[in-house]
């Protein structure tokens, strides 16, 4: 091998080596920064055909419907609590922040944060789209078909 | 009867972009001057008619038409007329128009200012955008046309444009960044005319350079002006999301900027041919990446257009034949070019080849990042989400080297260079770096290592380096006079990497030293923020042309003395029901002061968002200033230059 092409070897060999490197560390970055998304019956019932449940300290996305009446909120600080809601159980998010333009009772957000217990959520951002019909398509593909039926957990009118 | 115009307009200029795919191909094709001849008037109508068509529906905008579909979902009797006029573009069907407007304004540039072409050149450019024209002429009028009526029941008042629309920001971001889309298609047209016709020269690349270059700076002006809406106006102070729509306009600025170094090797020593055509077909084909992302409904994002599946098929079929065409052709004609130049390992050549490879791995980061979500759910294994320090790391890391190299590369010659002779000076500026960061980051704390140093570090560097050797050109050129010797496009590259310079140290800074705090107020109350106290004086209710809410008066004070008054607004608009944050904004060089209000609580008392961010402006100085270098370049004396003798000689080796 003349020097000419020995040089370029090493070159294309050694880039070679730093892209794979590169491209690995990648997959392994984004591996790591993956979100599930869950609604509040795949998350009390589990993920999947092997109804895989989170773990606590997860960090997860949930999205669902605000459960009506059950937004509470601390009278001194902007803490704020709130319950989600898809086709079954019921999930509780905590917060502590601004709540998006559009957070309302009875429509569609989606939270991300970490899993505190089965149940309970601390959020640590709530977003809400810019539009009034919006239902994350997610929570609209698990509501669909049963649009109609009225959800199991509503809270009677005037309970804090 | 005027929107029927508009419609007619754009069905003629339909059958005229066929005209222009058709005719001049088959014209250079064949030898034959005729149908070539056509394509320069046939661009500059296509051109007029879809001047004729927009105006249309501008005026439809302007009466008030509510008969037109478009108009009536998308404006509103109450609206101001400025905003009436940019509602035209703030929905899917506007916007398409807007962009075909660009688009057959870019060929008619092209057929105008392309005399110093060989002719047969001119009609391959011209045929390959009158096919790209005919894709998206055929997708507005089949997929959606903004003329549709909504007669015979048509409604009274308009549905209103979407508040977040009704800004200032709104006016010119999607303009500019649309003519930064539309422009790749003609490096694109630019590169596949030099397949079909298998030359690549130097003077291929001097003529593809400007015309990449022009929409290189409106897509980096027009991503700079989308991040700084973002940042006042969807009121959470962030200036960058990582959302897929964010995402679908970078990859195409990455790639665009892997293509102008790439051209510069090209057009300079005639090598990376192949190589510079890819990147062009590229950026091309991301473009269009980016409006089938935005339009389809594939991925979630805060800003994607109303969806539409056929939509999607559409601009992904479009995406496939572009795609495809282009890389066969290219698998066809390619195997011929042959790079003459040759270069040793340390050049700059190889350096600039460094610049591109970091560039597309950025690009491969932001696709697989935009993409995976998609694909994960696709095959059925549940809706993810990719974190932002996914991509926040990964460019970190890449910023290192690739910001290294960019402040070493204008001192390394073409083709082969030693190292010693470069070691004294660049480690004399070197050091000068060093000072200058950690003596700009002991102002903030005691310099530890974190994000901000390693900003103030490379930024200084990149700094330093181009300073160096501007210096150093000038000891060449005989003092400082000898400066004026130096090329525009020189000095384009030296204003280009001291905005990405700027932009670096922004990113970093802002990251670093940004104190965001969410608390609740009551009129009186007073909150400490990084030495700067926000006393809340008022909140009364607002009352707009077409919106009512609430607006706070904040007072700033810094070491007891007033500094600024601050003006935030909530906004609720009844027709779209949609309530708004207008952001106080007090911005400095080093500093901006940034308070939303949000909801009333009881007591009464409220929830604001007080935020102060050091040096976040630098990040869209940086972007303009690089913007500012890609200006100057264009303005560069070559690229005017008619290369006569060329033209006969190519002319007749064409028709041969």
């Amino acid at each position: 091998m003349n020097p000419r092409r020995k040089q370029r070897l090493l070159a294309v060999s050694g880039i070679l080596v730093l892209l794979s490197g590169g491209v690995g560390a990648m997959l392994y970055a984004l591996n790591e920064n993956v979100d599930l998304f869950y609604t509040p019956s795949q998350l009390i019932e589990g993920l999947g055909e092997d109804k895989k449940k989170p773990v606590v300290g997860q960090r997860l996305r949930i999205g669902g419907m605000v459960v009506k009446g059950s937004v509470r909120r601390d009278e001194h600080s902007l803490k704020v609590s709130f319950d989600l809601v898809d086709t079954g159980p019921i999930v509780t998010v905590h917060y502590d922040g601004i709540l998006p333009d559009l957070f309302r009772e009875g429509q569609g957000i989606v939270a991300q944060g970490t899993l505190l217990d089965a149940s309970t959520i601390q959020a640590t951002e709530v977003l809400a789209k810019h539009d009034e019909n919006y239902m994350p398509p997610e929570v609209a593909e698990a509501v669909k078909g049963i649009k109609h039926v009225a959800p199991k957990h509503t809270y009677p009118a005037g309970t804090p | 009867m005027i929107a029927e115009v508009g419609h007619l307009a754009l069905c003629f200029a339909l059958a005229l972009s066929l005209i222009l795919a058709l005719f001049p191909l088959y014209g250079s094709y064949k030898g034959a001057a005729g149908p070539v001849l056509l394509a320069r008037p046939a661009a500059l109508l296509l051109f007029l008619l879809t001047a004729v068509s927009f105006a249309a529906l501008c005026y439809a905008f302007w009466i008030n038409d509510f008969t037109v579909a478009y108009v009536a979902n998308n404006s509103n009797s109450l609206l101001p007329w400025y905003y009436r006029l940019t509602a035209v573009w703030g929905s899917h069907e506007g916007s398409m128009l807007l962009w075909v407007l660009m688009l057959s304004g870019w060929t008619a540039a092209v057929a105008l200012l392309s005399n110093s072409l060989p002719l047969i050149l001119q009609g391959r450019i011209l045929g390959v955008l009158g096919f790209v024209n005919v894709g998206f002429y055929a997708f507005v009028l089949l997929m959606s046309n903004p003329f549709e009526r909504t007669l015979p029941f048509f409604p009274v008042d308009g549905r209103d444009l979407n508040p977040l629309l009704q800004d200032f920001g709104m006016i010119i971001h999607p303009p500019l960044l649309y003519m930064g889309y539309v422009g790749f298609a003609v490096s694109f047209a630019f590169a596949i005319a030099a397949l079909l016709g298998g030359r690549f020269d130097a003077n291929w690349a001097r003529w593809a350079r400007p015309w990449t270059l022009a929409a290189w700076l409106f897509l980096t002006l027009g991503i700079m002006l989308g991040s700084w809406w973002a940042y006042y106006e969807l009121g959470w102070g962030g200036w960058w999301f990582w959302d897929p729509v964010e995402n679908a306009s970078l990859m195409p600025w990455l790639v665009g900027t892997a293509l102008i170094h790439s051209l510069a090797v090209t057009e300079k020593r005639g090598t990376f041919k192949s190589w510079t055509v890819l990147l062009a077909i590229a950026a091309f084909s991301l473009s269009l990446l980016g409006a089938f992302l935005v339009r389809s409904g594939v991925l979630v994002s805060v800003h994607a257009f109303a969806t539409d599946p056929s939509r999607g098929l559409f601009l992904l079929a479009f995406l496939l034949v572009v795609v495809g065409g282009s890389l066969l052709l290219y698998g066809l004609r390619m195997h011929a070019v042959r790079s003459q130049a040759r270069y040793q390992l340390f050049s700059r050549e190889v350096l600039l080849w460094g610049n591109n490879v970091f560039l597309l791995t950025a690009t491969l980061v932001v696709f697989l990042g935009t993409l995976y979500p998609l694909f994960h759910k696709e095959l059925g294994l549940g809706s993810i989400s990719i974190g932002e320090p996914f991509f926040n790391s990964i460019f970190q890391y890449l910023a290192i080297p690739f910001a290294l190299l960019l402040g070493l590369a204008p001192w390394v010659r073409w083709k082969q260079q030693q190292l010693q002779p470069l070691l004294k000076p660049l480690s004399l500026w070197l050091v000068a770096a060093l000072v200058l960061a950690l003596g700009v980051l002991s102002m903030y704390q005691t310099p530890a290592a974190n994000v901000a140093l390693l900003g103030l570090l490379l930024g200084a560097w990149v700094t330093m380096a181009t300073i160096g050797e501007i210096q150093q050109k000038a000891a060449q050129l005989g003092g400082v006079p000898g400066l004026f010797k130096l090329q525009a496009s020189h000095w384009g590259m030296v204003l280009g990497h001291l905005g990405f310079a700027m932009l670096v140290v922004g990113i970093a800074m802002t990251k670093t030293f940004s104190v965001e705090k969410d608390v609740r107020m009551k009129i009186g109350d007073s909150v400490e923020l990084n030495g700067y106290t926000f006393l809340l004086s008022e909140v009364y209710a607002l009352n707009g042309p077409n919106y009512g809410g609430q607006a706070a008066e904040l007072e700033v004070f810094q070491h007891g003395e007033k500094v600024t008054h601050l003006h935030a607004e909530k906004r609720f608009y009844p027709v779209t029901r949609a309530v708004m944050t207008e952001a106080a904004v007090h911005a400095r060089l080093s500093r901006d002061l940034y308070v939303a209000l949000g909801e009333e609580l009881s007591g009464p008392s409220w929830a604001l968002r007080v935020y102060v961010k050091p040096y976040v402006r630098w990040i869209w100085l940086g972007a303009i200033l690089m913007a500012l270098g890609g200006l100057v370049s264009l303005s560069d004396k070559r690229y005017r230059r008619k290369a006569k003798t060329e033209i006969g000689e190519q002319g007749a080796q064409a028709h041969a």
